[in-house]
């Protein structure tokens, strides 16, 4: 199986980075396990709810630190993604006040 | 020499027009994170707009075990998403949902060793964990038509609105809650089904290139981080979706 001359050399892989790639995974399904066992061990509530949107929170930090890289990549391109998301949280409670002056409306 | 392998990767492909690599990274990767965040945006105007709605309606009130679909109170999502394929008139709730989110969150596990292994150029690498993730992304697919189905044909318990027992929802009906329960349900994880069958188009054609040796001429494998960038960011939207619509 010699016939390539310029066969491209594949280097070894580096075995702490892949134990590293699936620790993050092994966290991922952890969480979502969590998730599963208060969605079926505790009524719904305010604290549920704001339990649920902490872990969600918690796992979209290692998706996009981890497997996007961007926490390993220069600040000033992680600030140029980041900082842009602060119109989202606005949104959120420009939204909510929103709604809240709505359901005043119609009742 | 097996070091000479990934010298390219900072050297060459990093660098713009211009003669510089603006943040330390290339100009495709640069682009494709500012589409990201655009999506972003989308993403998160409909989910707002699903809280917004959501609670201008008003909620049940009565006891958990009791329940049952109405069109005065938006429904409790365990109780309309509780069927298995299989598994017909068990009470499994969020036991399909929860499957395809592990289907999804290990499609992109795979994702991240493809990427692993075109860092050191290693083609079969990238070939077998890129096929891996095409089958975590046509599975997750395959598991929301099938979610998609038994939604628009109904469950059991039927409802009834106005004078005719209705089953399953469109557009403009729906057995489980008001009309707008079932149009943000097709429209969000609608647009989301969308963005992972265009990924899995993408993952595809990465695919291929790879197979074909493409990549390789080429000397490094940027696109399948570029693609990757995307996939994740399916998956990042997913969880999301996951706990506003279906754990909330």
């Amino acid at each position: 199986m010699e016939q390539h001359n310029d066969q491209v050399q594949a280097l070894p892989a580096d075995p702490a980075k892949i134990r590293k790639i699936w620790k993050v995974a092994g966290f991922l399904g952890a969480i979502t396990a969590i998730e599963f066992i208060i969605a079926f061990t505790i009524p719904p509530g305010g604290a549920r709810t704001f339990v649920f949107i902490a872990l969600t929170i918690w796992k979209a930090f290692y998706i996009v630190s981890e497997f996007m890289h961007l926490g390993h990549e220069k600040k000033s391109l992680i600030m140029s993604i980041m900082l842009p998301v602060l119109f989202i949280i606005f949104f959120i409670f420009i939204m909510m006040y929103q709604g809240a002056r709505i359901l005043d409306a119609l009742n | 020499m097996a070091n000479t392998a990934i010298a390219a990767e900072e050297s060459t492909t990093n660098v713009w027009s211009g003669g510089t690599t603006p943040m330390k990274a290339s100009y495709g990767k640069l682009m494709m994170w500012f589409f990201l965040l655009s999506d972003a945006f989308t993403f998160s105007a409909l989910l707002i707009a699903y809280g917004m709605i959501r609670y201008s309606h008003s909620a049940y009130e009565g006891i958990f075990e009791d329940f049952a679909f109405s069109q005065e109170y938006w429904p409790i999502p365990e109780m309309v998403f509780e069927a298995v394929p299989f598994l017909h008139g068990i009470h499994a709730p969020l036991i399909f949902v929860g499957i395809m989110t592990f289907v999804l969150i290990l499609s992109s596990v795979t994702m991240v060793l493809a990427v692993e292994a075109g860092h050191r150029m290693d083609r079969r690498g990238v070939e077998k964990w890129m096929l891996w993730t095409l089958v975590g992304g046509v599975a997750f697919l395959g598991c929301q038509a099938w979610e998609w189905s038994h939604f628009i044909h109904g469950a059991d318990m039927s409802n009834n609105v106005g004078s005719n027992t209705f089953m399953g929802a469109n557009l403009s009906f729906n057995q489980y809650g008001p009309p707008n329960f079932a149009a943000l349900f097709f429209f969000i994880t609608g647009f989301h089904g969308f963005h992972v069958f265009s990924g899995v188009m993408f993952n595809f054609i990465v695919f291929y290139q790879t197979v074909t040796g493409k990549l390789e001429r080429v000397g490094h494998y940027e696109m399948v981080e570029k693609v990757g960038l995307y996939w994740h960011f399916v998956d990042l939207v997913w969880v999301f979706v996951f706990t506003f619509f279906y754990l909330v």
